[in-house]
């Protein structure tokens, strides 16, 4: 595909920059717009790209499942608001989709995950803050609490994500980083990293306290959490190993909690 | 799964599992299905050497659980079934080819 590409942003989450290129100056500012602080200038070093092929809108089919296949060597992504394609051994990929900040929002997410499988990381469905130099994450379903706890955070708090949290293991243990990826707080997290204290399973309640969770729970109950889209055999097992290597390196404990911002003074 | 037949049961070597507080976990590959395997199942699952007959494996099951050769293989069968359509256990009446289990140190 060739596209004449005017307008290059990079977005740069988890340290993994991605040099997005587009002809269209207002999709470029919509770009802009909605990463705010994870848009660098493109570096000279490596770098993966993307060319946005944008296409006008159309009826975009809501119910069609996220599809992510490996063929010949070039990742398959396909949603019912864009298809995407990308080459990890050229780090090269492209995405057609209308102009809208959803459908790159999606590839962005996949093409993490399946950097962050390679590397025994992963993404995960939980809000995350950094207290005191140290990262927390506070895991749950819609409706768990994620945002209502990331909308409490007091001053000294910064919120990495309300929704998707960014997880890479590092040589002391494992390392959060914020998020462009935003839930119903409809605000991008803070860029920034930190190591990670703790994991919090989130559960709403008359009070707050938290308890100790078994191992075996621990571990089914991040498996459940995790995004992870590629029909891939080779993947799920990484990420699966993953998984249980957190759990052994990272306190992971229940939090129950009543909407209330005093749920913050647990967690230190 | 016929009586008639000696039946031979294997995990697939694409799936990862792992041994932790005394429970079995393991994922299908295929399909992220999780499946948390009880003591019966872990028994079946360490049993499943694809070399074993089924009827050794039901034998054992009825020695460390207590329970009766038919049950035993009811049980057995239908949890070797549930995997095998997930793509995480071979059966055939054939022995099959053996395969370490990749069950990481927990």
């Amino acid at each position: 595909m060739t596209l004449t590409a005017t307008h290059e942003l990079a977005i740069d989450i988890g340290g993994m920059p991605i040099l997005v290129r587009t002809d269209s100056a207002e999709f470029a500012a919509l770009l802009e717009d909605r990463y705010g602080s994870f848009i660098h200038a493109p570096s000279s070093g490596r770098i993966f790209t993307l060319d946005i092929d944008l296409i006008p809108p159309r009826t975009i089919v809501e119910d069609e499942d996220v599809s992510v296949r490996l063929e010949s060597g070039r990742w398959i992504m396909t949603r019912g608001d864009f298809r995407a394609e990308f080459d990890p051994r050229t780090g090269h990929g492209w995405v057609r989709q209308s102009p809208n900040p959803y459908s790159i929002d999606g590839v962005l997410r996949i093409l993490h995950s399946l950097f962050l499988a390679r590397e025994g990381g992963f993404l995960v469905h939980a809000a995350s803050a950094v207290r005191n130099g140290r990262a927390f994450l506070f895991a749950g379903v819609s409706g768990a609490g994620k945002t209502t706890l990331s909308r409490l955070a007091p001053p000294d708090v910064e919120v990495l994500t309300d929704e998707i949290s960014y997880v890479r293991p590092s040589e002391s243990g494992y390392v959060a980083f914020g998020t462009p990826f935003a839930g119903e707080l409809a605000r991008i997290g803070a860029n920034l990293r930190a190591p990670l204290a703790a994991l919090y399973l989130l559960v709403q309640g008359p009070e707050n306290r938290i308890e100790p969770v078994d191992p075996a729970e621990a571990a089914r109950a991040v498996l459940r959490n995790i995004l992870f889209f590629a029909h891939d055999e080779e993947l799920v097992g990484e990420v699966f190993k993953s998984v249980f290597d957190f759990v052994a390196r990272v306190p992971v404990k229940r939090l129950i909690f009543t909407p209330d911002a005093r749920v913050w003074e647990l967690i230190v | 799964m016929s009586c008639l037949m000696t039946t031979y049961v294997a995990r697939s070597k694409q799936v990862a599992a792992r041994m932790l507080g005394g429970e079995m976990m393991i994922m299908s590959p295929r399909d992220t299905t999780l499946f948390n395997l009880n003591d019966v199942g872990s028994v079946i699952w360490e049993s499943a050497d694809g070399q074993t007959p089924l009827d050794d494996i039901v034998a054992r099951l009825c020695v460390e659980f207590d329970v009766a050769p038919e049950v035993a293989r009811q049980d057995a069968e239908t949890f070797i079934q549930e995997l095998a359509e997930h793509g995480i256990m071979h059966v055939s009446d054939q022995p099959i080819g053996a395969e370490p289990p990749r069950q990481e140190p927990s």
